[in-house]
């Protein structure tokens, strides 16, 4: 594997682990109360430790690369995330939504080619 | 006596959205420079203790990322977010010209006409859905 197929794929990892982590956090703060110690409670801690995990992926990735070319990469989040919020929360997918999906893939397609 | 009397207060509402937008605009300023810093210290990591805890860049990075995630927060919280998606995309723009001018990394169109795509699609991405 060359370095850039390594980096990206790392880079890759770390936007669907954020995203994760991401969508953790939202079901987590919905058992937020005025109590500081509802902040302790399983998914906001499991979204803390996939934010975290995913910035080591990340870091990692963008090591022996280009930041011009892995940066924008990191915009695959926003897709994923549009694939958890229909799975777990039924989020409504509107055509907006999908077609700022297809331009975003587009982009990094892009970017990819540009590297 | 007072001679702010005259000045126009600005309706509540409008002062929230133009407070939101100018502290995301602060940070994506800021999560680009974040970005900058975290790639610097990667550049010269090295998997020891002493190396870690001594590289300031990588700290820092991270540091302001931390920071510049809970003021995005912030912002989010009290703006629009149809209205912030697209200057959070700026993030891209301002990190990929930084890449450029202060990293040396070449600049080509698939790069360049990529990030305009990508920032239309986080800004598509982000309107209001018509029902």
């Amino acid at each position: 594997m060359t370095p850039l197929v390594s980096s990206m794929l790392l880079v890759f990892v770390a936007s669907v682990i954020g995203s994760l982590g991401m969508a953790f956090l939202k079901k987590g703060s919905a058992h937020l109360t005025r109590s500081i110690w509802s902040f302790v409670n399983g998914s906001l801690l499991i979204g803390i430790a996939l934010f975290l995990g995913s910035s080591v992926f990340y870091a990692w990735g963008i090591k022996n690369g280009q930041l011009s070319v892995l940066y924008p990469m990191v915009s695959l989040g926003y897709v994923w995330g549009l694939l958890w919020a229909k799975l777990f929360f039924n989020e409504a997918m509107t055509r907006q939504k999908i077609m700022g999906l297809g331009l975003i893939l587009l982009g990094v397609c892009f970017v990819g080619m540009g590297s | 006596m007072s001679t702010t009397a005259t000045v126009a207060i600005p309706h509540p509402d409008s002062r929230a959205r133009r407070n939101s937008f100018l502290l995301v605009f602060a940070c994506t300023i800021l999560g680009s420079a974040a970005q900058l810093l975290i790639k610097t210290g990667m550049n010269h990591f090295s998997p020891q203790l002493l190396a870690l805890v001594t590289n300031i860049p990588l700290i820092a990075g991270y540091t302001l990322y931390g920071i510049n995630t809970l003021m995005m927060v912030l912002a989010l919280k009290n703006g629009e977010m149809s209205m912030l998606y697209p200057i959070i995309a700026l993030t891209y723009v301002w990190t990929t010209l930084a890449s450029y001018l202060l990293l040396g990394e070449p600049s080509n169109v698939y790069k360049n006409v990529g990030i305009v795509t990508i920032v239309l699609g986080v800004a598509v991405m982000g309107r209001r859905g018509k029902k």
